[in-house]
């Protein structure tokens, strides 16, 4: 690069203002912090009323009938799967190539994977019809020899996410040993003790470190296929079934870029979230912004590719019902959701490709929620419009989710806040070491002679770099 | 011992899921139902509710969608341009077809619904667990799920001595569809049993057959040579497991025999003979 770039985190900063700035964080937020976490129990709440009723009375209530046997719960399922995707994308993926600006934003976005998962994860259960019969889709050692049906891509489905989701906390939990300690070292009362317990005796030797960068590599490599695998799984739901719509093979690539995509989105929204609730404003820098905004771009074009490649194969595959149901989609009562579709996940990124749009927090706010908004339109136009137009004619339908439907659709999104947000304030949502760690490395690189030499000699860069306290 | 009880079974196991379904059928329960002769009265559908236990789920549930009709008439206007008397009804039995290699099977993630013995598609109401995969995955839409408990709206007392105590009464949160009348065609085989003979053709009627007041139904077992229904299946040339060309392509109008949705190859046990029109 011939350009004179911006510095992605001042290399100045001094590693104990970065505990300082952290440890800051988890006691005294933003009053909006405080705003949110209760808009997002009322949420919760509207959606345990919600499930209440529905539990008590019947799948009915949510509007599902004969050909729509299968809605919005759904849809979210898929859409919150997929949004964990990108925090295994940053914090696995990126630190594989070394990215390093990856550093003061992978730990949220790993949280964000792991309470997305667990979003998500309830979607199943709460669209069962007899959910207390859950567990018979385990293949549990049973004196009657009863299997669950392992062709079922349902069942795959429970093996998928029940590991991704052990493997993505594990994960999150194994990056924040370092941080546990330096959050034992700083605090008193209830926190001191959690942090006793979670830091798992960590003092910073070189031992420690040195096991601690294998296993963390480790379940890095671990993680990848995993978050491929997980998506492709969602999709076989669909791909594995002969309803036109559903029955597509580029279902597995899609999903996952279409995974991707929102994950992004969702971290940028959360991006400036933090940076505003916990005057993140040193760590969560605009440059770092720009690169995630131009990452999502880059994903947003690999999806539209995918869009585009399966409108083609329908198009030109001539199978009689899927081309009706394309045709269907883009021209029928549906319509609407399908352009928005199309607008906020083809057209609106090129936001993105404007320097100014992406140092600006406001618009980047709005985009990115857009760019979910298209996201989950995109996985209800995949669920739904299959259902209205099969093949059977006469069971053709159009159909909208209730209230009670809305209302526990609406409150994943206040259970996933909840639990995020109550995350960031427990935990370190920046992650320090790493985060000295980048400084370091960019502060040795610009040429600070004088840290160069005294390294050479005081040969561990773990030492150096870790959690000694401030 | 649970893990005797696997390993002993082993090669069963792998065997059932390798292969799916039967090879060594004992019956093959399959219909014909001639469209000439339906009239569209829902006799049949009527029959069915009496006989299976369904429930009546009202006016406004039925709007939404949510009827338990295993047996429903398809009313398609000849002429959509015309209006009412001129547009000529015709008019489609659709129940489960208890395809042979049926697309609800695999996909259900606790097997609850699987291939018997007798060429049947069973539903096993005990292991169901209500993913409604099985209904997403029917191209012919005829499965039902409970999506409330009816037992107290449907059937206030007296009337539930009316219900057939040969089945079960579903509760919410079950699929169920059509099973040919299990209930009839088990008594039918118990009988033939203990008097050591084999099924006799016209034995097992199920509650729509025998409601029909054209005898647009009929019922039997393809396996059984001389049964009304093989020489039926026979003489319109439409055999089972074979991807059926339409009658247009066999080029002799009296083929009346065709299977909806051939071109899918879920090889269905119901036969329908084409409506004949006096124009075409």
């Amino acid at each position: 690069m011939t350009m004179v770039t911006e510095k992605d985190i001042n290399e100045q900063i001094a590693w104990a203002k970065i505990n300082t700035d952290v440890l800051k964080s988890m006691e005294n937020p933003r009053p909006a912090y405080w705003v949110t976490l209760a808009v997002c129990l009322a949420m919760v709440s509207t959606a345990v009323v919600a499930e209440y009723i529905q539990y008590t009375v019947g799948m009915g209530t949510a509007n599902l009938n004969n050909p729509h046997m299968w809605d919005m719960y759904i849809a979210a399922f898929v859409f919150w799967i997929g949004m964990s995707h990108s925090g295994t994308l940053l914090s696995a993926i990126l630190h594989l190539i070394h990215a390093d600006w990856r550093k003061p934003i992978y730990r949220f976005a790993e949280a964000m994977t792991t309470f997305s998962l667990m979003t998500a994860g309830i979607f199943p259960m709460i669209h069962l019809g007899r959910v207390w019969n859950l567990y018979w889709v385990l293949p549990y050692v049973s004196d009657r020899g009863v299997w669950p049906n392992f062709r079922s891509p349902l069942v795959w489905d429970a093996f998928a996410i029940t590991t991704y989701l052990t493997a993505s906390m594990l994960f999150l939990f194994v990056g924040m040993i370092p941080d546990l300690a330096i959050c034992r070292d700083n605090t008193t009362g209830w926190r001191k003790k959690l942090y006793t317990i979670l830091s798992l005796g960590w003092v910073g030797s070189d031992q420690q470190w040195r096991n601690f960068r294998k296993i963390y590599l480790l379940m890095a490599c671990f993680l990848i296929p995993l978050a491929v695998s997980v998506h492709s799984i969602v999709s076989a739901d669909f791909a594995m079934s002969i309803m036109p719509g559903w029955h597509i093979t580029t279902f597995p690539p899609y999903f996952v870029a279409g995974a991707l995509y929102s994950g992004c989105a969702a971290i940028i929204t959360l991006f400036i979230l933090l940076r505003y609730f916990f005057r993140f404003e040193d760590y969560m820098t605009l440059p770092i912004m720009e690169k995630t905004a131009k990452l999502t771009f880059a994903i947003a074009m690999v999806w539209t590719y995918l869009n585009l490649i399966e409108f083609a194969s329908v198009w030109y595959g001539h199978d009689i019902y899927n081309k009706e149901l394309l045709i269907a989609k883009a021209t029928g009562p549906y319509a609407w959701i399908f352009w928005t579709m199309i607008f906020c996940g083809s057209v609106l990124p090129f936001a993105l490709a404007f320097k100014k749009l992406r140092r600006h927090m406001p618009t980047m706010f709005v985009v990115s929620l857009f760019l979910n908004l298209g996201m989950f339109f995109e996985r209800w136009m995949i669920v739904a419009p299959t259902l209205s137009m099969s093949q059977e004619p006469h069971q053709w339908d159009i159909m909208y989710g209730s209230i009670v439907e809305w209302g526990i659709v609406f409150g994943s999104f206040g259970w996933f806040g909840m639990l995020f947000l109550i995350f960031v304030k427990i935990f370190p949502s920046v992650s320090m070491y790493e985060v000295k760690e980048m400084v370091f490395h960019r502060k040795r690189s610009a040429g600070e002679e004088d840290l160069a030499r005294m390294t050479d000699h005081a040969k561990p860069v773990t030492q150096a770099t870790g959690g000694e306290g401030a | 011992m649970s893990l005797d009880n696997i390993l002993n079974h082993w090669s069963d196991y792998r065997k059932g899921s390798e292969e799916g379904g039967h090879h060594d059928y004992e019956h093959r329960w399959a219909m014909a139902i001639n469209l000439d002769l339906c009239i569209g009265c829902n006799a049949c559908s009527t029959a069915c509710y009496a006989e299976n236990n369904l429930a009546v789920v009202g006016k406004e549930r039925f709007e939404k969608g949510q009827a338990m009709h295993w047996m429903r008439i398809e009313r398609y206007w000849d002429q959509q341009e015309l209006e009412h008397p001129e547009q000529g009804a015709s008019f489609l039995p659709m129940m489960c077809q208890q395809c042979g290699a049926a697309t609800c099977e695999p996909v259900c993630p606790v097997a609850a619904t699987y291939h018997t013995p007798d060429g049947l598609n069973a539903q096993v109401y005990n292991r169901c667990i209500g993913s409604r995969y099985c209904s997403n995955n029917c191209p012919f839409r005829v499965r039902y799920f409970n999506f409330y408990s009816y037992y107290e709206s449907a059937w206030p007392e007296p009337m539930e001595q009316q219900l057939n105590p040969d089945i079960s009464v579903r509760d919410k949160g079950v699929m169920e569809k059509c099973t040919f009348c299990v209930q009839r065609i088990r008594t039918v085989k118990d009988k033939a049993f203990m008097e050591d003979r084999p099924v006799q053709d016209g034995e097992v009627v199920p509650a729509c057959a025998q409601a029909c007041p054209t005898s647009a139904i009929v019922f039997g077992d393809t396996m059984d040579e001389g049964s009304m229904v093989s020489k039926l299946w026979k003489k319109h040339q439409v055999e089972r497991g074979v991807y059926q060309k339409t009658r247009h392509a066999k080029k002799n109008a009296d083929l009346r025999g065709y299977r909806i949705f051939e071109d899918l190859n879920v090889d269905p046990s119901v036969m329908y003979l084409e409506r004949v029109r006096e124009d075409i």
